[in-house]
């Protein structure tokens, strides 16, 4: 397949994954909802609110940062979501894969945030920084034990490359990474409900705290391009941890299926649970899910 | 009703991203649409702004405590698309709920202004009407409509849910058929609203507009 081609394929991979993260984020309004005994908004209400925010009159701005926040926040959802195979063995889903490009989505999957701390910190409004200073915080403690998870799988494949990964973990479901490296499974998806900032780990946007966190200030267009991304970046989450522990998947019907699992597994709990505290909420990370990453490393290296 | 014509002085850090009185009234390129055109442009957008109204959750009277109840399991306003948001930034609809202290009034002011337009106020209980039960009060005001544009009014003290729910319903269809246009009345009508504030804010210390 040529270049431009794929090129073609990616873009219009990147509009559907972008519908399909609106739609997730539908239905988890409405799982929401159901589990607190509501009636709940349609499914289709993401895309009703993105259109409203796009179609609002007036938008004020703070700077040139402010202006960009949403742009490297959509960038870094894109840019994930480019370099992550979808559906292996189908070219034109197999966006732009590389040998060593698991480290570069691990870059990327900060500068999307780090843009936006720049951006909201612009706004002015107390709550950003606040919001900022607990998410970039949290992020450090969450990536450490994804890390190292991400380094055990790395070395038990024996290659950097998401697509060797997904390779490595064919010919059954016991290859998977989820039960063929257990401990790294239980550090990756430990992090991974820190990611998508759930309860327990709801502190950036803590509602009746931070209400809204670092987004306070941003208002119509900026506001529709954020959720574009918040969207594109959930569906790339979704896909890598499907890559890395779900054995990746050979048809978008088997995609859809666990990308939804994986990311229900993180709204379940976080219909259940209260929030931390944000020191509480670093302090787990660095603990038990550390723990786990850690031994995980050893164990790879042990039994290599 | 002529345009007006303020000079709009944005506070210290703050830009708006198109001038008072062309971001908010029809653009150039929309002038030079169709008719037509431009009409079923605004029943599309109008029917995205109904379905999804974002309140602002400012407490300003003791009508607020019949906001709670819509968020819950027995009223949920959550399926008519409309959900609380507390930032001006954000939000479309800002509710007045009940009576409004002459110290508020300056901050619900702010508040409004710097929500994005097209935006709408929704006047909570009697209290927004005429008074209410605090009509002789000497730091209530009595009639909303004096200082900020109503386009909803729900009657009672206070309204239970369902009659808010109602009032929402009803703001929904207004603004579905293009009747909701209190904002472009502020803007058009803003030396009068200006002059009714000032006379009540003795101590007015804030820009002309607040963006």
């Amino acid at each position: 397949m040529s270049f431009a081609l794929k090129l073609v394929w990616s873009l219009l991979g990147v509009a559907g994954a972008i519908a399909y993260g609106l739609i997730i984020g539908g239905v988890i309004r409405k799982v929401m909802a159901r589990i607190q005994g509501r009636i709940g908004p349609p499914v289709y209400q993401p895309f009703i609110d993105l259109f409203k925010t796009l179609f609002q009159r007036t938008a004020t701005q703070h700077g040139i940062m402010f202006y960009l926040a949403p742009i490297f926040r959509a960038a870094g959802g894109i840019g994930v979501y480019l370099l992550i195979p979808v559906v292996i063995g189908v070219p034109a889903l197999e966006n732009f894969s590389f040998a060593g490009d698991l480290l570069l989505v691990m870059y990327f999957m900060f500068f999307g945030s780090l843009g936006m701390a720049l951006g909201a910190a612009e706004g002015g409004h107390p709550h950003s920084p606040i919001g900022i200073s607990r998410g970039l915080s949290q992020m450090t403690a969450f990536e450490l034990p994804f890390a190292l998870a991400v380094v055990a799988l790395a070395a038990d494949a024996g290659s950097f490359s998401i697509h060797e990964i997904v390779m490595a973990q064919q010919g059954g479901v016991l290859n998977w990474n989820l039960f063929a490296n257990p401990l790294a499974a239980v550090a990756a998806f430990i992090a991974f409900l820190g990611m998508n900032m759930y309860a327990p780990f709801n502190i950036v946007g803590a509602p009746q705290e931070i209400p809204v966190g670092p987004p306070t200030e941003f208002n119509s267009t900026f506001l529709s391009l954020l959720m574009t991304g918040r969207a594109i970046f959930a569906v790339a989450k979704m896909v890598l941890f499907m890559d890395l522990f779900l054995g990746g998947a050979h048809s978008l019907v088997e995609a859809l299926v666990k990308t939804f699992l994986i990311y229900f597994w993180s709204v379940f709990v976080g219909a259940v649970f209260p929030r931390f505290r944000t020191e509480q909420s670093i302090r787990f990370f660095l603990g038990w899910p550390t723990a786990a990453g850690v031994a995980a490393v050893v164990l790879v290296m042990l039994t290599h | 009703m002529a345009k007006t014509n303020l000079p709009v002085l944005p506070p210290e850090g703050s830009r708006p991203h198109a001038p008072l009185g062309e971001g908010c009234f029809l653009g150039e390129t929309e002038r030079q649409q169709p008719l037509a055109l431009r009409e079923a442009l605004a029943t599309i957008k109008n029917w995205f702004r109904a379905n999804s109204l974002w309140v602002m959750a400012y407490g300003t009277g003791c009508g607020a405590i019949e906001l709670r109840p819509l968020t819950t399991a027995r009223f949920d306003m959550e399926r008519f698309g409309m959900a609380m948001r507390p930032t001006p930034r954000q939000s479309n609809v800002l509710i007045v709920s009940g009576y409004l202290a002459t110290k508020s009034l300056k901050r619900v002011i702010r508040s409004y202004e710097q929500m994005p337009s097209p935006k709408w106020v929704v006047g909570l209980g009697s209290c927004t009407i005429n008074g209410g039960m605090y009509w002789d009060s000497y730091n209530t005001i009595n009639r909303l409509d004096l200082y900020l544009p109503v386009d909803t009014y729900i009657a009672g003290c206070m309204p239970r849910p369902e009659a808010l729910i109602e009032g929402f319903k009803g703001l929904m269809d207004d603004i579905k058929a293009g009747r909701a246009n209190g904002w472009n009345h502020y803007l058009e009508n803003m030396d009068w609203y200006k002059d009714n504030q000032k006379r009540l804010i003795t101590d007015w210390d804030l820009p002309d507009y607040n963006w």
